[in-house]
């Protein structure tokens, strides 16, 4: 379970395609495998090199994400209250933290591929989910993203891995926090996070 | 020994219900939030002090193509149960596979050390009796984690004692083989999700809150076969449009 949870995570972005108007599970397929070949191609992402993958997921998947509106879905309520400054601050930290969480996910990446599921009839033409498996050898990991229209491609705001939404999972932990010190011991939280990531990879 | 468990299985059943009410805030799904927390701890406790040095000496040690082996060799006797399950969900056609897959790898396989089936593409079904009584409407009830064994719920607690009966420990008949044989099933077990723990560790902010909400939902996932009924989303926080229903 942890380790399905983990490989999921590490694909749940996709890259941007700078083309005629794609259809939103073609813009996943292309995006899934194009990051899977990315990490398994590249020897020095291979061999655990993790700031390599971080500059890979900010470059190629973090132009694909909605970043702003994940963050706000992430945070709830209490981004409301929050002063533009502060709203600033918790964005910078919830990109590194996403990226950090990417980039760890990503090492996790050895021979996997990726299948469409049969796509759902969306409730509107801008937003749709996009589900797809990513198999190995064994059980298939679900892994289903949340895209909206963006221009003549799309852009994901949330994803989803063995049926847990990342921006449910964060508003979960980042509650805690929230409550206890409100936003700025989020902020403070995601910021001691990162360093302590950042500092235990490098 | 199954009454022991039993009995085990009794007193923590009281205890988690003399434990601790639902914190205001708390999450519905775990009104015994606090108990779990301790639980939750002292397991962390064990696996950084006992199960994580072990299993990283083993991950060291035995070559990956023998850890391989006694991966599959695990997963191939949980097969058999799975299909059991299969059967008794009234499944039959993935009952079948699941049975079919579990003699490829016990004989072409070498008993169970080579996924041969797996190798040929036949995909892998993982069911446990809780899912079984999940699958006739047993609902999962509230989240509960074990002593060592981690996270479940009280269906699945109630339920572990009928997957027991399966374990690998069962197929042996000495006292000393099943307890070498469980004890190999865990450590195989903890080294093969070494590097996704230390991802989650990397990863969570609250690691009790991300565990329990990934097993929650994985296990309603797993009882629904993949397609579970949708529960109402709350309104998206900044968005103008209320969620699709």
């Amino acid at each position: 379970m942890f380790r399905t949870l983990a490989i999921a995570l590490t694909l749940g972005t996709t890259l941007s395609l700078a083309h005629a108007e794609t259809t939103p599970d073609a813009f996943v397929m292309t995006l899934s495998t194009e990051v899977i070949e990315a990490v398994k191609a590249d020897k020095a992402i291979q061999a655990g090199d993790v700031g390599r993958i971080r500059t890979l997921v900010d470059t190629k998947v973090l132009p694909s994400v909605n970043l702003q509106r994940m963050v706000v879905k992430s945070v709830g309520q209490p981004w409301r209250s929050a002063t533009p400054e502060q709203q600033k601050r918790l964005t910078e930290e919830f990109k590194t933290y996403l990226i950090n969480t990417y980039a760890g996910a990503l090492t996790q990446v050895r021979d996997q591929t990726v299948k469409l599921r049969p796509v759902r009839a969306g409730s509107s033409a801008n937003e749709v989910v996009i589900g797809t498996d990513v198999v190995s050898k064994g059980e298939p990991i679900q892994l289903d993203y949340r895209l909206e229209k963006a221009g003549d491609s799309w852009k994901i705001y949330d994803f989803n891995v063995l049926g847990l939404w990342a921006t449910d999972s964060f508003r979960s932990q980042f509650a805690r926090d929230l409550s206890g010190g409100g936003v700025d011991a989020l902020i403070a939280r995601l910021s001691e996070k990162n360093k302590q990531i950042s500092g235990s990879k490098n | 020994m199954m009454s022991r468990f039993r009995l085990l299985l009794a007193v923590w059943a009281l205890l988690a219900l003399g434990g601790c009410a639902t914190a205001p805030g708390g999450n519905p799904k775990d009104p015994f939030e606090g108990f779990n927390r301790s639980v939750f701890s002292f397991n962390e406790t064990v696996d950084n002090a006992v199960l994580k040095p072990v299993a990283t000496g083993y991950q060291k040690v035995v070559p990956q193509i023998v850890r391989t082996s006694v991966d599959n060799f695990f997963a191939n006797l949980g097969d058999a149960w799975s299909a059991v399950n299969l059967v008794l969900q009234a499944k039959p056609v993935p009952a079948l596979e699941m049975g079919m897959r579990f003699v490829f790898n016990s004989t072409l396989g070498l008993g169970g050390l080579f996924d041969i089936a797996g190798d040929a593409g036949m995909e892998r079904r993982n069911e446990d009796f809780g899912q079984t009584l999940g699958r006739w409407g047993v609902g999962s009830g509230p989240y509960l984690v074990l002593p060592i064994l981690g996270p479940s719920t009280v269906r699945d607690t109630a339920a572990l004692a009928a997957d027991f009966q399966a374990a690998p420990a069962a197929w042996f008949q000495e006292r000393r083989d099943q307890v070498g044989v469980t004890a190999l099933q865990v450590i195989s077990t903890r080294a093969r999700l070494l590097s996704a723990t230390r991802t989650i560790d990397d990863i969570a902010l609250d690691k009790y809150l991300l565990i329990r909400d990934g097993f929650l939902v994985r296990r309603r996932n797993q009882v629904y076969d993949g397609n579970p009924p949708d529960e109402p989303e709350p309104p998206e926080e900044g968005s103008e449009n209320p969620p699709p229903k």
